[in-house]
């Protein structure tokens, strides 16, 4: 095994594009433990941790720039205005001390489906932008998961910046885990509501081969929504809606049973949070003044 | 492969080390600094909670080289790193704005046990004997470390923001009842101090 | 003895001296060990170091039940820095061993039973090369059919896990697939059914649930120019360990040096052998110090789990709520290899009624052979089971009668001069009414925690906590309540006792105490409580406590909630010659100068011989000068006996524990998540020697039982008997944040036939939290529940 310790983000390209195979590490989170534990001995490991640039993040007017490796703690205490949703989720992140160290570039590098930042990613909206040697590219955030755990990179390129669309509205994120602390998500769910473009959009994560989103539950629900005039009215959505949405929700999910939970539970789960959400967004975007923050 | 940082405030290097060794290990096993424990190797235990450049992680999941230049306190220099805290105004690095007592300095009660005395220990290390926290033991070294940062940062902290912030670090002797008691403890004991200036 | 050359090792355990510290039976002196483990020096079997000292590493079968075909360990051996190689041809005596039975292979050889049994052995000079070399070895198996449970194991053509037994249960069991079968037969209780107006049945499991002590199997042996070995490792019982080590080394036991090393928790899982045999093994065929450490993964396979059970329990009671009969069969799948299966089932037999009177039982307990893994000792052994069903059922009962849960209890609850079903009468304190009524009594915590001022929901106070599933939605309160009985140290006419080797001397002018034993500190404070004896007995402040180790006699298990009782009883019992010794000597110096010296009751006290009126004789620096006292005496608890194979009637049990709890839970119905708000216990303790560790005791007991409750189990799969979860990502024990407030209330009810009166406290609040948090859920959804742990499908109706 090498150790590549390159000391900027093109002397990281470079290797890259030289040792193909070297796995890159940032917070080490889920790179070590498969060395620790023997599953992975790779010829080359790639240190990110001295490029600047991965940590830092930029808030722009429509988008925040999203260094690879800003630790989860500084998501959830620093953006969370802008992004609630990923605020949220980074929040249900393992640990305080995984959080210090983990950031959304290990999550989508790993592309594991249980990977709690993607399904805020999937309502936020978000597209990665990655970059080698041979120039960069914006990969939307629909189009990354391309398998179980595999996602769209080439083996040359290496996760840059994610962009995601600044919250429009209120957003919302929960997991389902057998523990009220540390625990790898069981199904995960997270909710945006886009009063902008009148949408709603969906994430769920640990319920499918992939993360993925509820299309068909988005679709019916901006379209009740649209009907019932409820972005103007800003009345309270009817129980029978919530339970379609939340059935479609269920409905997308396609799971499996193992060892953390049954594929039975993990829809009927999906469908509770996706439910749940709604009302807490949407009670939010009727300004009913409970902050939707609370103390998650 | 060789490894240059510091522990401890005092400069290390470790050589020979192989690609895949944690931070963890090199402090064990080639810095004879064992007071982090390996309990789980997959951060999910948080016994070998150390600071990085200050921020609390899970040692076993930093690559040894990932350190390199960088700075390492480990529950063996805990008690100094306190000191020097105090000593510059509740911010070991100097980088945490005013305290509220820069010049006192911690005042540890006689010890209990002889193999302790005349060591000067940091507030929480202290509380967590008084407290009865410690059983096998085998937690405390990640647990004071996690403890302390969070002392650092809340000083009054609610028995919630004591759960969370301790929320990844596994006890298995305790059920954490005299865990919380040994963080109100130092809390309570930091307050009083800072009070009686 | 032959001096080893080698320089003593880094980690070896040294004296720990308490001084200035007053402080004896009964007040909450803190450890002496405490600041070591604060600061960080406290040396673990896992931090054990030595110069040029190699790493042991062990290849397990991938397979839970094969015939070894052959083992090419060929190109492991070339590997540079690998030292050796070893399979069961290079075992150097005996093959097997065994707590109980010796039916456990050193290396596995012919067959492999079950899954992660240890096959071959590498010794290397980094732990990756150690990894990297095991990993090269080349192993062919047969794969047999899997034994997995009473029908597989019992059936006609069930392969035998162990063939030709000859253990002294071989000749009993109805089937060799059965380690041991304990039959309970009291009154008639098919005639007392027909006087029941209420019958209920319940059949309940009991998930596998692993210690999870953080300090992972570890030590180092170091080979001695004597031939022999210095063995440095983290056990429950020392003496034990070297009975089953020093045959498969082939060497007399005096050249198996045995040093306890730094133990991170044990809750049972230390108590059989891991690693110590294979260290040792290595290190006489390298010449090298050899340590070894196991991962959290390994660990896992590495150490005995609780036995999974299943439970079949009927109870009738009159439609006033007494009880009329109860018959149980109770199957325990022992897994691979005995270890302490047949003790499991003597306890789990003669506990299955619970802390009630019942005169008409019929019981059987039986523990299995099966290709799951090993099963043996866990905090609470064999009761916890039993406590978790009848329970349940006395839950049920109060349904169907109608009555309040608790008031049924106590109605039926056992009292001193209660009848066992062995046979066996209580003749010390059992509060059983009392700790219910207590737990009871409680205020209740309040409601809905989690509602903020203004802010919205603080999740952290919510099922599904940091997770955020609920703001409050679906949450609904239960209350339940349960207690338990448990026996207290080695039963069933085990030769039970420990050593104590005690010395008092004069240093700097000062009288000072050095306790040696070999007794298990594994985290318990069992070092503090010795100080403490020592200063009660001996009048001295400052005491040494010396490292425990085998060239002291035998302080039994750590385990059985027996130290206090029993290393506590032995180091009473030695101060006492002691004392005697120091008084003798007094008389002899000073008698003609004071009356009282030959007619007064004398104690030490403060440092002087002192009259039980309070008057001082001498100093205890003046009798003994430069002369020392020391003794070492065994002491035993009071004969047990043997349960009787047909009718289980016996005098088999020391000393009986009790504890009660209430739980109050919050479970969001919706998700099937629960969050424990409240884990109230009550305790008898008998007496409380240190009430600070008392009360940590029973948080900790408490807690471990909530895991069980709500999230414990290993997983092992029914087709294949491989284990499906074996890491703490997968295995999840409580968080800070999962457990709750735990109120404790013990009594004080001295046990006149114990030390002080002191009571086993570790594992009776092992037992009664399971069963209460349980009841809790029940109460708040309303569903049957027979089964740990209450997995959120099970809440859900989505298994």
């Amino acid at each position: 095994m090498d150790f590549l310790r390159p000391a900027s983000w093109e002397e990281a390209l470079a290797a890259k594009a030289e040792h193909p195979t070297a796995v890159p590490i940032a917070g080490g989170t889920d790179v070590m433990v498969e060395i620790n534990f023997d599953h992975r001995r790779p010829e080359y490991l790639l240190d990110l941790n001295r490029i600047e640039l991965l940590r830092e993040y930029e808030i722009g007017e429509e988008n925040v720039r999203l260094g690879a490796s800003v630790p989860y703690t500084r998501i959830m205490e620093n953006l969370r205005a802008e992004l609630p949703g990923l605020a949220l989720a980074s929040h249900t992140v393992a640990s305080p001390q995984i959080r210090n160290r983990g950031g959304v570039g290990g999550n989508l590098g790993t592309a594991s489906p249980a990977g709690d930042a993607h399904p805020a990613l999937l309502a936020a909206g978000a597209e990665v932008e990655v970059e080698s040697v041979r120039g960069n590219r914006f990969i939307p955030i629909d189009e990354f998961y391309t398998g179980v755990k595999r996602n769209a990179l080439q083996p040359d390129e290496l996760i840059k910046t994610v962009h995601i669309k600044k919250a429009d509205g209120p957003q919302q994120y929960s997991k389902v885990g057998t523990r009220n602390a540390m625990v790898i998500a069981v199904c995960a769910f997270g909710l945006a509501l886009h009063p902008e473009t009148r949408t709603v959009r969906t994430g769920i994560g640990s319920a499918a081969p992939t993360p993925i989103r509820a299309k068909e539950a988005e679709a019916f629900l901006n379209a009740a929504l649209e009907e019932g005039g409820f972005w103007d009215n800003g009345k309270i959505i009817t129980p029978s809606i919530a339970k379609q949405f939340a059935d479609l929700c269920s409905a997308a999910a396609n799971p499996i049973d193992d060892v953390r939970g049954t594929a039975k539970y993990r829809r009927h789960a999906v469908g509770i949070m996706a439910r749940r959400q709604l009302g807490w967004t949407w009670e939010q975007y009727r300004g009913a003044g409970r902050t939707l923050e609370g103390a998650a | 492969m060789r490894v240059n940082f510091t522990v401890n405030g005092r400069p290390q290097e470790a050589d020979d080390v192989w690609e895949g060794e944690s931070l963890l290990y090199v402090l064990r096993e080639r810095l004879g600094l064992p007071g982090s424990k390996n309990a789980c190797e997959q951060g999910e235990c948080g016994s070998c909670t150390v600071r990085l450049d200050g921020v609390p992680v899970c040692s076993c999941l930093v690559a040894a080289g990932q350190v390199e230049g960088r700075e390492v306190v480990t529950v063996e220099g805990l008690a100094e790193f306190a000191k020097e805290r105090e000593a510059h105004g509740g911010c070991a690095t100097g980088a945490c704005g005013t305290s509220v007592d820069a010049a006192k300095k911690w005042e540890a009660k006689p010890q209990d046990s002889q193999t302790g005395e005349g060591i000067e220990l940091s507030p929480i290390q202290q509380a967590f004997i008084d407290a009865g926290a410690v059983q096998c033991g085998f937690c405390t070294p990640g647990l004071l470390v996690a403890a302390d940062e969070m002392l650092e940062r809340n000083p009054s902290p609610t028995d919630a923001d004591i759960r969370e912030a301790l929320s990844g670090n596994l006890c298995r002797c305790t059920g954490y009842e005299k865990i919380l008691d040994a963080v109100r403890l130092a809390a309570a004991r930091q307050e009083r101090q800072g009070e009686a200036v | 003895m032959a001096q080893n050359t080698r320089t003593v090792p880094v980690g070896t355990p040294t004296d720990v001296t308490q001084n200035h510290v007053k402080g004896g039976i009964g007040e909450s002196t803190l450890r002496p060990d405490g600041t070591l483990k604060v600061t960080g020096e406290f040396a673990y079997s896992s931090d054990m170091w030595h110069e040029d000292m190699l790493w042991g590493q062990i290849l397990r079968s991938t397979v839970a039940h094969a015939e070894i075909v052959s083992i090419d360990t060929s190109e492991a051996l070339t590997m540079d820095g690998v030292y050796a190689v070893l399979t069961h041809e290079d075992l150097p005596a005996a093959k097997n061993y065994g707590m109980e039975f010796q039916d456990t292979p050193v290396l596995a050889y012919g067959k492999v039973r079950h899954h992660g049994e240890p096959v071959a052995l590498v010794a290397a000079d980094h732990p990756e090369t150690a990894r990297r070399a095991a990993a090269k070895i080349k192993i062919e198996y047969r794969e047999l059919p899997v034994i997995t449970d009473e029908a597989s194991a019992l059936a006609p053509d069930a392969i035998l896990v162990h063939e030709n037994r000859d253990d002294h249960h071989s000749g009993h069991v109805p089937h060799p697939n059965i380690v041991h079968r304990q039959p309970i037969i009291r009154g008639n209780a098919d005639e007392a059914a027909k006087r029941a107006d209420v019958i209920v049945k319940g059949e309940y499991t009991f998930g596998m649930q692993d210690q999870a002590f953080l300090g992972p199997e570890s030590g180092l042996a170091v080979p001695a120019e004597d031939g022999g070995v210095d063995l440095y490792v983290a056990t429950q019982w020392l003496h034990s360990d070297l009975k089953q080590i020093a045959p498969c080394l082939g060497l007399p036991e005096e050249k198996v040096r045995m040093t306890m090393a730094g133990v991170g928790g044990a809750f049972g899982g230390r108590e059989d052998i891991s690693m110590q045999i294979l260290a040792s093994i290595l290190a006489l065929r390298t010449g090298k110090p050899v340590k070894m450490v196991y991962n959290r993964y390994e660990s896992f396979f590495g150490h005995v789990h609780r036995h999974p059970a299943k439970l079949y329990y009927e109870h009738g009671a009159t439609k006033d709520g007494k009880l009329t009969h109860m018959k149980c069969k109770i199957v325990l799948d022992g897994g691979a290899y005995a270890s302490s299966t047949a003790s499991v089932v003597g306890n789990a037999s003669s506990l299955s009624v619970g802390p009630y009177v019942v005169e008409d039982v019929e019981i059987e307990a039986i523990g299995l052979y099966t290709n799951n893994p090993p099963c043996g000792a866990m905090r609470g052994f064999g009761a916890v089971q039993a406590c978790f069903a009848y329970e349940a059922q006395m839950d049920k009962l109060a349904a169907k009668l109608g009555m309040d849960p608790v008031e049924l209890r106590q109605l039926n609850a056992m009292e001193q001069g209660t009848i066992m079903p062995t046979g066996q009468v209580v003749d010390s304190p059992a509060p059983v009414a009392e700790l219910l009524r207590r737990v009871k009594a409680r205020p209740m915590p309040p409601e809905r925690q989690w509602e903020t001022a203004g802010e919205g929901a603080d999740v952290r106070a919510l099922p599904g906590g940091l997770s955020n599933t609920s703001h409050g939605e679906g949450v609904v309160r239960g209350v339940g309540y349960a207690v338990g009985i448990k026996n207290v140290g080695f039963s069933e006419g085990f030769d039970d006792y420990s050593t104590a080797k005690i010395r008092i001397e004069v240093i700097n002018g000062e009288a000072v105490a050095t306790v040696h034993t070999a007794m298990a500190e594994v985290g318990q404070g069992g070092v503090t409580i010795h100080a403490q004896i020592a200063r009660t007995e001996l009048g001295v402040q400052q005491v040494t406590i010396h490292p425990a180790d085998t060239q002291v006699g035998s302080a039994g298990s750590t385990s059985a909630g027996r130290q206090t009782y029993m290393t506590g009883g032995a180091i009473k019992n030695s101060c006492e010659i002691v004392r005697e010794k120091v008084l003798e000597i007094g008389r002899r110096k000073f008698g003609s100068y004071h009356p009282a010296w030959a007619n007064a009751e004398l104690l030490l006290e403060g440092g002087k011989v002192v009259t039980d009126g309070g008057e001082a004789l001498a100093t205890i620096a003046d009798v003994l000068e430069d002369q020392a006292v020391e003794v070492e005496e065994e002491w035993r608890h009071r004969p047990t006996q043997a349960f009787d194979l047909v009718t289980g009637q016996g005098d088999g049990h020391v000393q009986y524990a009790f504890a009660a709890h209430r739980a109050v839970v919050e479970v969001d119905t919706e998700l099937g998540l629960v969050k424990v708000i409240e884990l109230a216990c009550a305790q008898d303790v008998g007496k409380a020697v240190n009430p600070l560790s008392v009360v940590g005791q029973i948080q900790g007991g408490t807690t471990q039982g909530l895991g069980v409750a709500v999230m414990e189990e290993i997983i092992v799969d029914p087709k294949t008997a491989k284990v499906r979860n074996p890491s703490f990502t997968d295995y999840l024990i409580p968080t800070i944040l999962d457990t709750p407030t735990i109120p404790v209330d013990y009594l004080e009810l001295a046990d006149p036939n114990a030390p002080y009166g002191v009571r086993g406290i570790g594992e009776a609040p092992t037992l009664s939290s399971t069963p209460a948090v349980l009841a809790a859920i029940r109460a708040a959804t309303g569903l049957e529940l027979n089964k740990t742990p209450v997995r959120p499908e099970a809440l859900t109706g989505t298994l």
